[in-house]
């Protein structure tokens, strides 16, 4: 039976992975991840979930307790942020190179130094080449299905690719939402037992990972690459079969709101993108067309949806939750980079906010959007990236 | 206990792996799979077991085998026993192989990790007292005195006790072993095959192209270390120590030879003068009168 559970997103992130039928889970406590695996670990020990939950004492060996087990031929969970996700970078890599189809929740956290605990996705987009498929949630009830669709994508043949589910820090992690926890059986029925690329046997044994030369590595980039264009095929059609079956859609790569006659399109990520919509309710009323593209898959990203959306604006604003030093948000690159083939490209404008878990309401997008579109009378952006709320 | 005649045929490390030769490394290796058959998961990390393998897309290891992160056998070992046992498949032993380096220093915390886990696994370091891989650079588990290419003029610290720091996380099991002596390696790997929970094998395995010398010599100079007493045979179970045949018989200073003729043997000692010889001889001595006071005690740490 299908229930309602009034949860914080880290709890609901523990349901999902219950759900999802995980043997392994692997995992080091860090602010704000911790109530993930806790809500876990409590399910193991009342019995309610069969699994081996693997105390770790480092988020570097918590991804390689994953990869063993993975490797081994069970289906494996984690849960990191900020400083977590950082020391784990090396083992990201061999993760997405051994082609095992590992999720994690990312609770996303600001990296210091200094210090903060708040939320910004500087920690997952600096991961943006390990070769991980990346999802941003938007609220409690996507990341449960999230959660359930990218081992549906992950564990298909043509991806094999890990991926990470990322959560803001607070702003989901901690906030109690109502979700819906669907039918087990049904979601035994979407989501059949892990099935690995191949049998761990002893009478037909394979060595996995030695060393390669220069003459094949070129070949397991390319395959790493195409995995990545298939998940980009593949991701649109499990979040509409999803839908089909639960209910809950998520627009498959990019969740688009009011955009069919938007002179201006919002472009953002997770919560961000959420209060857009509310921004852009209220600035329709005042007859300004405005949408909101929530970009929900970063990893593959989606260049082409991103150049569909370019045919219909004028103007794409930005808001970046991040900021590469020296350059500006990575969302800001990614769109532009996304463009360039294209002819009579959108003016495109980047905004820098919410950077260690400042505050961005809706009032802050609308304000985000009444520049832009300045900006887009003028025929001319004034300023490449825009640091919102700034107070130097 | 097993004679050599009683190790089984099959070889699981098979012709034309890329060890250099007269490894000692590889000796150990071929012991471990005559000791445990074909039934093992390998977790290997970066040492020079990656480079025996062979590269893509050929193998010289006959077992499955994942090679893993430099710091990371332990953990990886860790995840790997928590599938099998969830798969039913109890009966294949997992096997950490991992060097010096990959045990003694970077993957020192996830050995003890592991270990304080009680996962269930064996964990080999094969130890040459260097980075042999990279090419023969200092590591925790190289000794006072010996030249590498981070030590030209000899390391001026003493070598990291390993297996008393495995024996302190209160494992079942820890083992010291020398490919000069395959019986007792094989009978210490089939014993710690049979208990459940971290077992610690630390192999001393010489190594001509890091340790300078003839690549004839590697069974000698194993023999010298161990006749010298500069490394003693021993196993620590449930915290009991007992030195091993013939470490057993060399308590008495009598009966071991002057460590001067293990160091001579090797290049890499050859700079040592009389008194760093007389210092690391005393250092040995000292070793053998505490392994005297542990052989009485109940637990030795």
């Amino acid at each position: 039976m299908a229930q309602i559970v009034i949860d914080t997103a880290n709890h609901i992130a523990g349901y999902a992975a219950k759900a999802a039928r995980v043997k392994v889970v692997a995992a080091y406590p860090i602010t704000p991840q911790t109530t993930v695996v806790e809500k876990i670990a409590e399910f193991v020990e009342n019995g309610e979930m069969d699994a081996e939950y693997i105390r770790v004492e480092s988020e570097h060996s918590a991804m390689a307790a994953c990869i063993g087990a993975a490797a081994a031929g069970v289906r494996t969970f984690t849960a990191t942020s900020a400083h977590g996700l950082a020391l784990m970078h090396e083992a990201l890599h061999w993760a997405s190179g051994s082609r095992l189809p590992i999720v994690m929740v990312v609770v996303n956290r600001a990296m210091g130094a200094p210090w903060s605990i708040w939320p910004d996705l500087s920690d997952s987009l600096s991961q943006r080449d390990t070769g991980w498929i990346q999802f941003y949630c938007a609220d409690n009830q996507e990341v449960f299905d999230t959660i359930i669709q990218a081992y549906k994508l992950c564990e298909d043949q043509r991806v094999f690719l890990p991926a990470m589910i990322c959560l803001e820090g607070f702003i989901l992690s901690h906030t109690y939402m109502p979700v819906k926890i669907h039918d087990q059986e049904e979601i035994d029925a979407f989501l059949p037992p892990y099935k690995s690329g191949w049998v761990l046997d002893v009478n037909n044994p394979l060595t996995h990972a030695n060393l390669v030369s220069p003459e094949w590595y070129m070949e397991f980039r390319y395959m790493i690459h195409s995995a990545m264009e298939n998940a980009k095929r593949l991701i649109p059609e499990i979040d509409k079969e999803y839908g089909k079956r639960f209910g809950f859609q998520y627009g498959g790569l990019v969740d688009k709101y009011r955009c069919e006659d938007a002179e201006l399109v919002i472009c953002t990520m997770g919560t961000m993108g959420a209060e857009a919509k509310m921004a852009v309710d209220n600035l329709r009323k005042e007859g300004l067309k405005v949408g909101v593209a929530r970009i929900r898959v970063f990893r593959p990203f989606p260049v082409e949806e991103i150049r569909k959306i370019a045919e219909q604006a004028r103007m794409i604003a930005t808001i970046d939750r991040h900021i590469s030093f020296g350059m500006e948000g990575f969302l800001a690159t990614e769109v532009k980079a996304s463009l360039y083939h294209s002819d009579d490209n959108p003016l495109v404008v980047g905004f820098v906010a919410g950077l260690g878990g400042r505050d961005v309401t809706f009032k802050t997008i609308e304000g985000i959007a009444k520049k832009s579109l300045k900006w887009l009378e003028k025929g001319k952006v004034e300023k490449g990236t825009e640091w919102v709320d700034l107070r130097v | 206990m097993v004679s050599i005649k009683e190790l089984p045929k099959e070889e699981y490390l098979l012709k034309g792996h890329a060890a250099c030769a007269g490894c000692g490394a590889a000796i150990a290796l071929r012991l471990l799979f005559k000791a445990l058959g074909n039934k093992v998961f390998l977790v290997v990390p970066a040492c020079c077991t990656t480079v025996i393998q062979g590269p893509y897309p050929f193998t010289s290891f006959a077992v499955p085998l994942q090679n893993m992160l430099f710091e990371a056998t332990g953990a990886t070992a860790s995840g790997v026993a928590a599938a099998l046992r969830i798969r039913g498949l109890e009966d294949i032993t997992v096997v950490g192989w991992a060097g010096d380096g990959g045990t003694a220093d970077i993957g020192i915390q996830a050995l003890s990790g592991a270990a304080e886990r009680e996962t269930n696994f064996i964990y080999v370091c094969y130890d040459n007292e260097a980075y042999g891989n990279t090419g023969l650079q200092r590591s925790g588990a190289t000794p006072y005195g010996a030249w590498t290419t981070t030590t030209p003029t000899g390391k001026r610290e003493r070598k990291k006790n390993m297996p008393f720091i495995m024996a302190a996380h209160r494992v079942p099991y820890v083992a010291t072993a020398c490919p000069s002596y395959p019986i007792d390696f094989v009978n210490k790997l089939r014993k710690a095959r049979e208990i459940k929970g971290t077992k610690y094998i630390h192999v001393l395995t010489p190594c001509p192209t890091g340790w300078r010398y003839d690549a004839g010599k590697t069974v000698e100079i194993g023999r010298l270390a161990v006749q010298t007493g500069i490394w003693a045979l021993y196993e620590i179970e449930n915290g009991r120590f007992r030195l091993n045949p013939p470490s057993d018989r060399l308590v008495d200073k009598s009966k071991r030879k002057p460590v001067k003729e293990y160091l001579t043997m090797q290049e890499r000692f050859r700079h040592l003068t009389d008194a760093d010889v007389q210092k690391i001889q005393k250092w040995v001595d000292e070793d053998w009168a505490h392994y005297q006071t542990l052989t009485s005690l109940e637990r030795c740490v």
